[in-house]
């Protein structure tokens, strides 16, 4: 079930798809919806990406915080002249409503999705929530391919016009089990990902390995790996991620480095723009996926910095 | 095992109000394994309640009582001289106990004494915990014994998601990630070629079919 990364035609119209199977190195940004039903922040926090990134990311109440929603935003960022890539979760909605949600997405012009488990409701504003979870990541992910390939539902009816989206999945190099992560990657393909968003990557050596891994097994040769960069302005940030977030390696000369900086915002900057370097040229890398968490305005500078700019025109 | 464990003495009190004889009822059966509604539990509840009741110049007169099972005809017929005798019963079997009971004799007042918690076990060290949700189709074949719909906090069929670290799962350093379990279970099997399946969506109507879920047992309606 899985596509041809390299070359292939392409299906979807998304613009993201065009620029990797151009065989271009691809740029993706992040941007996180307001607690509030405001346009503003959205409009204003995507001039930093225009032009700046191949495509940017909406999150799905991400942390479990209630946001304004994920398609919704990306409709605002759409307007605003940006490529948008819905993230979807299975903690919120059941089979219905994401399918529902995946029709809905490609008649508002949306061309990408990332499905995702989504964190827990307790790690969120609304511990009290009942969680969903009816479908897995996985299983999302096929449901996203057959409707789009087969224009069928999970239940296996058929639409007259299925959405036409370019579908992402995401991979954790740094969870645990080490061994069982490619693996999962490789169910995640086989599922029908056409492309992969790392987590945030700072231990670069475990993703040397991880990526040794996944060459072996061929995985980069059957979807696009965008390798996640998340900059931070402060050591703060890099030690909350190592004490609190589950799934993050971060090597203690890193927060060292910060620590000793004297500008840590520029450091911070700095630092990004060795990632992306140093991630590029790991062989099966197609793009990298930049994650500025409450600090978008720093996106321009980064993608300047690495040589990033400017992206590349496609038909 | 069903396992439950008692609600807030404040919350009895606040629910006994106005009752000036009770009875209080317990389970022979699983509530009395995981020491929440057994004959012990009975007798110190019953003592509670007639101190905190004296204290608060409202005395009640207390029985206890305690039936070999709540949830079977034969057995809650046995309260039925202490139902006659009493204004209302407070009940500490698990939630399965409270309706058969106060369906056995109402209009007559069933107060539940316990919140019913889950299916489980006894872990060690007095740590009882969840092992089965119940979801009316069976996967532990797949899963090398170990159940994802309810040990992983998400119901991952296919895990482990990103959350999980050092074993644990990211809602708590307390919980074990049932997937690393599954993992290790599985190699130490020799079936990790099991885990690359991708397990397909799942029929959740066994789950959480509208209204009671049912068991149809042919063997006992011919008995009838």
């Amino acid at each position: 079930m899985s596509s041809e990364p390299q070359n292939g035609q392409c299906i979807t119209g998304s613009r993201l798809e065009k620029v990797l199977r151009a065989g271009h190195f691809a740029v993706c940004g992040e941007m996180g919806p307001p607690q509030s039903a405001n346009t503003d922040l959205i409009r204003k926090k995507s001039a930093y990406f225009r032009g700046v990134v191949d495509a940017v990311n909406l999150t799905d109440n991400q942390t479990a915080v209630v946001r304004m929603s994920s398609i919704a935003s990306a409709h605002i960022a759409l307007d605003e002249g940006l490529e948008p890539v819905i993230q979807m979760t299975c903690r919120d909605r059941n089979r219905i409503a994401l399918q529902s949600d995946l029709l809905g997405a490609h008649a508002l012009g949306i061309r990408n999705v990332l499905c995702l488990s989504g964190d827990h409701q307790s790690m969120g504003n609304h511990p009290q929530a009942r969680g969903v979870y009816d479908l897995d990541s996985i299983q999302l992910v096929r449901a996203a391919r057959q409707l789009r390939d087969e224009a069928k539902f999970v239940c296996g009816e058929e639409t007259k016009t299925p959405p036409a989206l370019f579908i992402a999945a995401a991979a954790n190099p740094f969870g645990d089990p080490f061994e069982a992560r490619v693996h999962r990657l490789a169910k995640k393909i086989a599922a029908g990902a056409d492309f992969i968003q790392t987590q945030a990557i700072y231990d670069l050596p475990r993703f040397a390995r991880f990526m040794e891994l996944v060459r072996a097994q061929g995985l980069h040769e059957k979807a696009f790996i965008l390798a996640g960069v998340l900059p931070v302005k402060s050591a703060r940030s890099l030690l909350f991620m190592k004490n609190d977030v589950a799934g993050m390696s971060i090597p203690d000369e890193l927060i060292e480095r910060m620590q000793g900086a004297e500008d840590p915002a520029k450091e911070g900057v700095k630092v990004a723009v060795e990632l992306i370097q140093q991630l590029r040229a790991i062989e099966g890398v197609a793009g990298v996926h930049v994650m500025p968490a409450m600090w978008e305005q720093v996106m321009p500078e980064i993608a300047e910095a690495a040589g990033l700019l400017p992206r590349p025109e496609v038909a | 095992m069903i396992v439950a464990h008692r609600k807030p003495m404040e919350e009895i009190l606040r629910s006994l109000e106005g009752i000036s004889r009770l009875v209080v009822c317990g389970c022979n059966s699983c509530v009395a394994v995981c020491h929440s509604g057994g004959e012990n539990e009975v007798q110190i509840l019953a003592a509670q309640i007639r101190i905190a009741r004296q204290q608060s110049g409202q005395p009640v007169e207390v029985e206890e009582l305690v039936l070999e099972r709540n949830c079977e005809p034969e057995f809650i017929e046995m309260a039925r001289p202490a139902v006659e005798r009493t204004e209302a019963m407070l009940n500490v079997s698990c939630g399965v106990g409270v309706n058969q009971v106060a369906e056995a004799y109402a209009p007559y007042r069933v107060i539940p004494g316990l919140n019913t918690t889950f299916y489980g076990a006894h872990v060690g060290g007095g740590v009882f915990e969840e092992r089965c949700g119940g979801c009316g189709d069976c996967v532990l074949d797949r899963t090398g014994g170990i159940c994802p719909v309810i040990r992983c906090a998400k119901s991952i069929l296919n895990g482990p998601c990103g959350g999980s670290q050092n074993g644990k799962c990211e809602i708590s350093k307390e919980t074990d990630c049932a997937w690393q379990l599954i993992w290790d279970r599985l190699n130490a099997q020799g079936r990790l070629a099991r885990y690359l399946e991708i397990e397909p969506v799942k029929d959740w109507r066994p789950a959480t079919a509208g209204g009671p879920r049912r068991l149809v047992q042919e063997v006992l309606l011919n008995d009838e």
